[in-house]
């Protein structure tokens, strides 16, 4: 069934266009809309694009990096300013959805799919998002638990402080095929230290429930401590809590829940 | 439904036609211009049958939006060959048994242009990840792996 294609110069001409229709669906990369439409979804009655180049802008400072929502994973890669992004990036897809696939439609990307918003979970970011009533910066949490209704307005671009060293960030996708293939469990953890304690740390898991979320009671454990063996331990073992990871192909919940303090132990202990 | 009207170059030749809304590259070039090089696999961005180079960069025509493809330039597996002589990737295709049933092979060639045009001379890794995105179901890749590397050494030879 045809549907109607509306494209504009700018992103809030495109984001009115949005929420003024039910069956309106944004056009980032393609990876999920062109699915839809190829599989006939019959929700999506008119697709709305941009061609605004502020949606592909990477801006970074010595402390904050913002990237535009039409930003491709390729072009990440390409950023050696985002040189902590390039494992999350690189864990998705192949070539050709790296060229395609962007920062933006990732926090739309349902299970097994969406790993770079588990290190976006991790690094605190926020989503610029434009609605019907204006633009304003929503928390990657909030965004997230809000995804379902956020279907009327456009994400602009996402923003988060940039890692302290390269150990502060770290980054794992579990996955049945390499170099490409959905993810079993992804995890991504930004450990802040201070004085030889971690403070603030923050664990985010992939496909281990409905979407990304954190590991609050793996978090909770690390708190305080010095990365050593013990808090290591403390936090693998509370690692399932709260979880509720679904069967799929891939894996069923059961072994999700099994396995993920074990990668989580590897990731803290930053063994392959 | 009114249809669009798309323009863009294909394989280095413009051309023009009328696409329904909401329809697909990959129809686009099969039914609007009849280049059947293109194959549609999945329609899900999964296997990489429907490989192309949307101005030298390797995209998925399933997945791309055919009025997105306006102005710009589409490179298939039909523009590889040169008039009668088989592009190096072809025939080491041929002469390394890259193809069985050949469902995954202009896919397999994009994919494999897209590397050695930014990297003519890869490793085995390289290669392996560079096809990660194409399957194929015949093959256990080996021989397509070993093929693209032949031709990336072939050219080095000639040059």
């Amino acid at each position: 069934m045809p549907v109607t294609v509306k494209t504009f110069g700018s992103a809030s001409e495109a984001a009115s266009a949005l929420s003024s229709e039910r069956g309106a669906r944004y056009l980032g990369g393609g990876t999920l809309i062109m699915r839809a439409l190829n599989e006939g979804d019959i929700a999506i009655s008119t697709v709305v694009r941009a061609t605004d180049q502020a949606l592909a802008r990477i801006d970074v400072t010595s402390s904050r990096i913002t990237i535009g929502a039409g930003v491709t994973f390729a072009k990440i890669l390409a950023e050696r300013e985002l040189a902590f992004l390039h494992a999350p990036a690189r864990s998705i897809g192949g070539p050709a959805v790296r060229n395609m696939g962007t920062v933006g439609g990732n926090l739309f990307a349902p299970n097994p799919y969406g790993d770079f918003t588990v290190a976006l979970l991790a690094l605190d970011a926020t989503v610029s998002v434009q609605g019907g009533l204006g633009a304003r910066d929503l928390p990657i949490e909030e965004f997230l638990q809000s995804r379902e209704r956020q279907s009327g307005a456009l994400v602009l671009a996402v923003a988060c402080q940039r890692p302290a060293s390269a150990e502060a960030f770290r980054y794992r996708k579990i996955a049945r095929i390499k170099p490409k293939g959905g993810s079993v469990i992804t995890l991504a953890a930004h450990l802040p230290v201070s004085g030889g304690r971690i403070t603030g740390a923050r664990i985010a898991l992939g496909s281990m429930a409905a979407m990304q979320i954190r590991a609050r009671a793996a978090e909770r454990a690390l708190e305080g401590r010095a990365l050593d063996e013990a808090a290591i331990n403390a936090a693998a073992a509370v690692a399932a809590e709260g979880v509720s990871p679904a069967d799929n192909a891939l894996g069923s919940g059961w072994y999700r829940r099994e396995i993920v303090g074990v990668h989580l132990r590897r990731l803290l202990s930053g063994l392959e | 439904m009114t249809k669009t009207p798309l323009q863009f170059r294909h394989n280095g030749r413009d051309v023009a036609l009328f696409v329904d809304g909401g329809v697909n590259l990959l129809v686009a070039l099969r039914e609007g211009i009849g280049d059947m090089t293109p194959k549609f696999g999945c329609g899900q961005g999964g296997c990489g049958a429907c490989s192309v180079l949307i101005d030298g960069e390797l995209h998925l025509s399933c997945l791309t939006l055919a009025e997105a493809a306006n102005g710009r330039s589409i490179q298939t597996l039909d523009g590889l060959k040169d008039g009668p002589n088989l592009h190096p990737l072809q025939r080491a295709f041929m002469e390394q048994f890259a193809a069985q049933c050949g469902y995954c092979t202009p896919g397999m060639l994009m994919a494999a242009k897209a590397l050695l045009d930014r990297n003519p001379s890869p490793t085995r890794a390289e290669v392996v990840e560079a096809i990660s995105g194409n399957i194929c179901r015949c093959t256990g890749y080996e021989p397509i792996i070993n093929a693209v590397l032949a031709a990336a050494s072939g050219g080095r030879a000639r040059a």
